[in-house]
């Protein structure tokens, strides 16, 4: 198994002249390079800031925005961002850690517009408030559904 | 606080567009404007769609869509279920590209378990990729034609769909749902009659996309509903998601088979259509050139095909082969195991990418070393592409709303997932 690289200057050294690595030093809280893809977390409160920075390097195309719930392990919500350059043909990872209580962060749509529709899909199925998002309801669930289906508390049998 | 996107790429939703529709009929001296739905059951809606619009006369002023009729929260059941029967599943996301699904999401986990595939394998894989995405071309060129009114062209192109659907039966005993593809290679070797059978239709099929293009191409009423509607720039291209056919008919030069090469992709050599034009019709021909270049890479990956195993060389893995198992002790235990309890993936993510036929689809599947995904997500084309659907059809005429529908080709079971 080939480790993953943790640290910026491995990354550098690895990848040298990597937009992203260059774009995200001063946000990240951690960055990771695993199985040819870089990772870079960043807090909350900075997501649309290292959104713009990231859109900067080059990074025009949002792909997807989705979470991962790591429960019952806290910070429980991860928001994975995946961001491809088309220019430089490369792709990447922007990771927000959310806490269990009251999951709250900022929508990108003011970077990337194509964010819409993933994060009500998110809010939806796992219950992530996305704060400024111009249109925050259910979006796969009905309107009047109770819960959010992919945490990983949601009671999977029986009656509801 | 964030501020909010420019509002030409703001996309609305139900209550927006029937909130807006009250205030410009209450509007002294403006516009009447009524409220139409259209869908679930709406035949051209390819699916369970429903359209929300807001239209003046018979102009779209704004509209959203409804989607959701057919979640059945597969990545809730991926995550109770061992990786290797997760395969049948993802082929059902895309039924009109299941292959594409399985080889995405094979891809995915072989990176998370750093396995080498064989030269054979990925041969096989690309050629059956390429099948399934003149099978799934043919279907959006029939029920697109059918849309606008050309019933003929849809017989034609079932007629071909048909003899690739009789190819993956043959292959895997199955028409449509293959699950052909395994972690590790394929599932088996395909049947002796199987070359000829695919070398005969590669041999005709050129011929049969040059008769769909002869009845379509040169009727005056398939270019006037066509052309120049539903354009879409290629800067809005980028900022709403949109992947595929669409892109490059908007004029932007992006295929994950040549610029991310997947599966051996180098290996060949293909062209990538591309329109600058970004209406309808650009989408239509687009498409087109994409059969005759999915044919070429067929015919490529025919010549090439290598000889050797079809399944990586993992015992802990890939299932043994039958006859093993029944005379060796350690191919019964391995079986046995993986059967009973999976295989262990190390932990790990990955965001695996491939080009399908509808666009850009990427898996991203979190492993937390188990034999079960801790969380399998699905980015599929159809679902970003359908935000931009409001753009292009604004201000435009509501019969042209079905001719877009048709052109970027959605299906609803992997919007809806």
């Amino acid at each position: 198994m080939t480790p993953a690289l943790l640290t910026p200057e491995a990354i550098e050294e690895a990848q040298p002249g990597n937009p992203a690595v260059a774009a995200l030093r001063s946000f990240a809280e951690r960055m990771k390079w695993d199985r040819n893809e870089l990772t870079v977390t960043i807090a909350a409160s900075n997501i649309v800031a290292a959104a713009a920075a990231t859109k900067a390097a080059g990074y025009n195309y949002l792909m997807d925005v989705t979470a991962v719930d790591w429960y019952p392990s806290e910070p429980r919500f991860q928001v994975s961002y995946h961001v491809l350059s088309i220019s430089t043909k490369k792709l990447m990872r922007l990771a927000v850690m959310l806490s269990g209580e009251d999951p709250s962060v900022d929508t990108v749509t003011s970077v990337w517009p194509s964010a819409n529709y993933y994060e009500r899909e998110v809010f939806d199925l796992f219950g992530i408030r996305f704060a400024g998002h111009p249109n925050m309801t259910r979006i796969m669930m009905p309107t009047d559904w109770k819960g959010h289906p992919l945490r990983k508390d949601y009671p999977v049998e029986g009656y509801r | 606080m964030a501020t909010i996107a420019p509002p030409d790429l703001l996309i609305p939703g139900i209550d927006d567009v029937i909130r807006d529709a009250q205030k410009h009929s209450q509007d002294p001296g403006g516009e009447q404007t009524m409220v139409l739905n259209m869908g679930p059951q709406h035949p051209s809606t390819h699916g369970v769609l429903r359209l929300v619009l807001e239209i003046d006369g018979e102009t779209v002023v704004s509209l959203a869509p409804d989607i959701g009729y057919l979640h059945t929260g597969i990545e809730k059941t991926c995550e109770a279920k061992f990786y290797q029967q997760i395969v049948p599943l993802t082929d059902r996301i895309d039924y009109l590209s299941p292959m594409s699904n399985e080889l995405c999401y094979v891809l995915g986990v072989e990176r998370l378990l750093e396995l080498e595939i064989p030269d054979r394998a990925q041969t096989l894989r690309v050629l059956m990729n390429e099948l399934t995405r003149i099978q799934s071309h043919l279907v959006w060129l029939g029920t697109h034609a059918m849309d606008i009114g050309a019933l003929t062209v849809f017989l034609y192109c079932f007629r071909e769909r048909e003899e690739i659907l009789r190819i993956f039966e043959m292959l895997s005993g199955q028409r449509m749902m293959a699950s052909y593809f395994r972690v590790g290679g394929v599932s088996m070797e395909p049947p002796l009659d199987f070359w000829p059978k695919v070398r005969n239709f590669l041999k005709i099929m050129p011929g049969r996309i040059n008769e769909y293009e002869n009845l379509l191409a040169g009727n005056p009423i398939w270019a006037g509903r066509l052309k120049g509607v539903g354009p879409l720039s290629a800067a809005d291209a980028i900022a709403l998601g949109v992947s595929g056919p669409p892109l490059r008919a908007s004029g932007v030069d992006w295929d994950m088979r040549r610029d991310m090469p997947y599966s051996g992709y180098e290996k060949y050599n293909f062209k990538v259509p591309v329109s600058t034009v970004g209406d309808t019709w650009a989408r239509f021909t687009v498409r087109m050139e994409e059969m005759y270049e999915s044919v070429k890479i067929c015919i490529q990956a025919m010549d090439r095909m290598p000889e050797g195993s079809i399944v990586a060389d993992a015992p802990k893995i890939v299932l043994p082969d039958r006859e093993q198992m029944k005379t060796q002790m350690e191919s019964l235990i391995h079986h046995f195991k993986i059967v009973t309890e999976g295989f262990a993936v190390p932990a790990g993510e990955v965001f695996q990418t491939i080009e399908s036929p509808r666009g850009l689809m990427g898996y991203y599947i979190v492993s937390d070393g188990t034999a079960k995904p801790l969380r399998c997500h699905m980015r599929n084309p159809s679902f970003a592409t359908l935000q931009a659907l409001e753009t292009m059809c604004k201000g435009k005429l509501l019969g042209d709303v079905v001719a877009v529908i048709g052109s970027i080709d959605i299906v609803l079971g992997e919007i809806d997932r």
